[in-house]
């Protein structure tokens, strides 16, 4: 009894028994799910199968649940769109909200932090849509949250610039240690990021793999490849050319919805 | 390689570059004014040739002949102070009315179900119609005059502040409460912005009608300003002066027109929207 309060109190996230219906249709069956604090959880599934639905349900923004759901009270939001407020310079939309420090310098630097510090001052209609991207991240970072949740935050960034922000990430996530849920399609940027990936298939949690490899990491490396077979496998995507000759990404393959 | 890709591409479509589109094109402020140039050039030809009779309609130059007669003499001026001031009166009650009671019904479902239905049945009152209620009322100075200008300006105001109001992208809404926005910063950050597009084209309404109630309210029931002006004119024949306190009207509803375009041009540069090819 005692252990179990005591793991429950080193939780980001506890949810157990979570079920979510849109009218008959069940998108979230008895789901359960932990994450740790300071633990960096990919989740990959297939497009539509309930993914997003899930994140709003740990964001609190969809309250037609049943099941028990605790999550950290501070918490950091990126949609799968940039949701930022288009009658505010990006450089107030990044700190709108806060509590203190709603100022320029503060901003720039949170801006700096995705390389952004250039566009503070545009209106989000002209930024691209990796830019508003950016801008939407670091307005979940500057709160320093202990959970963040991101909701495919790098899915219309060009290939370099996701590897730019990929690295950002990790290297936000070394420095500042928050529990993260990260979405995603990508099985490489899983498993270059991710403590723990975690397949949702049916409306519940159907694999999870441990990624024990040292940091950084390598998609060249042997044990690399292996867990990428496995969630390939898992996701049901077959895999037909050799490792060598494929293309930086397999987000293609995987979403068909994106 | 031929220089002319276009001879080996025939089926290529050409995309002309914005510059060269309207070249030929006189600019825009000469193009948005021509048909007012046009205008009154027709108005100057018909009356100095004699197309039209002065009784009936009088030429530029007697027009403007009156409008120094009525500037010098005083009369102009103090009826124009008058007609302001009651419109500026009358809109400032009804903009506090209007967009206060579109908040009540549009940020909360209670206020939503008291105000709205009364307010969309007051709606339908032709308010022109309202005045020998309101000269009984409230007696025949000041006071019927702004009511009727507030009550026209409410009913524009409210529905398309109400409007906006509703139509506030909700998932802007969901990220106000990701980042813990507060009631006050949810309303003055989020919905009040989001709203505004509406706010103001409620505003270019309200003005119009607000002009309107004031023409009616003056003519109807004059003591001093531009409608009393008229009236006056017209027990003397003075085609002249009706329809220079006419066009004085236009200008005056064009110039508030221009307020709002002002305020749009301030407000929205956020806005992406389509402004016309
Ligand atoms: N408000 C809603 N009403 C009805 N059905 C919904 C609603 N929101 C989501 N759904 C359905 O629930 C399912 C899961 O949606 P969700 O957005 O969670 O998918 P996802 O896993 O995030 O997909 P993707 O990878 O394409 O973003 C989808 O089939 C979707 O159509
Ligand atoms: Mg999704």
């Amino acid at each position: 009894m005692l252990s179990s309060e005591k793991a429950r109190h080193s939780l980001a996230v506890s949810v157990r028994g979570l079920t979510r219906r849109f009218g008959e249709r069940l998108v979230i069956d008895a789901l359960d799910l932990d994450i740790k604090r300071g633990e960096f959880v990919a989740l990959l599934g297939a497009s539509g199968c309930g993914k997003s639905t899930l994140l709003r349900i740990l964001a609190d923004l969809d309250h037609e649940i049943e099941g028990d759901v605790r999550v950290s009270p501070r918490r950091g939001v990126a949609f799968q769109s940039p949701r930022l407020f288009p009658w505010k310079r990006v450089w107030n939309n990044v700190v709108t909200g806060l509590r203190e420090g709603r100022d320029r310098t503060h901003a720039d630097a949170a801006l700096t932090e995705v390389g952004l510090a250039h566009r503070g001052d545009a209106w989000p209609k002209d930024l691209s849509g990796g830019e508003a991207q950016r801008a939407s991240l670091a307005r979940a970072l500057v709160r320093n949250p202990d959970l963040l949740l991101l909701d495919e935050p790098f899915g219309s960034l060009d290939a370099l610039t996701r590897l730019k922000a990929q690295a950002l990430v990790a290297d936000l996530w070394q420095k500042h240690r928050q529990a993260v849920l990260l979405v995603t399609h990508d099985v490489e940027e899983a498993l270059l990021l991710a403590d723990r990936v975690v397949v949702m298939r049916d409306g519940t949690v159907a694999h999870e793999i441990v990624v024990d490899l040292p940091r950084p990491r390598s998609p060249s490396e042997r044990q690399f490849g292996r867990l990428r077979l496995q969630l390939l496998d898992w996701l049901g995507v077959v895999e037909t050319t050799p490792p060598a000759s494929r293309s930086p990404s397999l987000i293609s393959q995987i979403s068909d919805g994106h | 390689m031929s220089s002319d890709p276009y001879a080996q591409n025939p089926e290529l479509e050409r995309i002309i570059p914005a510059r060269r589109r309207g070249r030929h094109l006189a600019p825009r402020s000469l193009s948005k004014s021509t048909g007012a140039i046009a205008l009154v050039l027709l108005w100057w030809l018909a009356t100095t040739y004699g197309w039209i009779s002065e009784d009936i309609f009088p030429s530029p130059q007697t027009l403007w002949q009156t409008f120094l007669d009525l500037v010098n003499g005083g009369e102009l001026g103090d009826a124009l102070m008058l007609s302001l001031e009651r419109v500026v009166i009358g809109f400032g009650f009804g903009f506090v009315t209007g967009v206060g009671l579109a908040l009540i019904s549009g940020l909360f479902r209670l206020g939503e179900d008291i105000v709205d239905a009364p307010m969309q049945m007051a709606r339908t009152l032709p308010w022109a119609g309202l005045i020998p209620l309101l000269i009984i009322w409230l007696g025949i100075d000041e006071t019927p005059k702004i009511t009727l200008v507030a009550f026209a300006v409410t009913f524009p105001l409210y529905i398309n502040t109400f409007a906006g109001i509703r139509n506030v992208d909700k998932t802007l809404v969901e990220v106000a409460h990701t980042l813990n926005f507060g009631r006050a910063a949810l309303i003055f950050q989020v919905i009040l912005p989001g709203a505004l597009p509406n706010l103001l084209v409620g505003l270019r309404y309200s003005l119009g009608s607000a002009w309107l109630a004031l023409v009616f309210a003056e003519t109807v029931n004059a003591q001093g300003g531009l409608g009393y002006l008229i009236t006056h004119a017209r027990e003397v024949y003075r085609v002249d002066i009706i329809i220079l306190c006419l066009a004085i009207y236009a200008l005056l509803g064009l110039s508030a027109d221009l307020i709002v375009r002002l305020l749009e041009k301030l407000l929205l540069s956020w806005r992406q929207s389509f402004d016309g090819a």
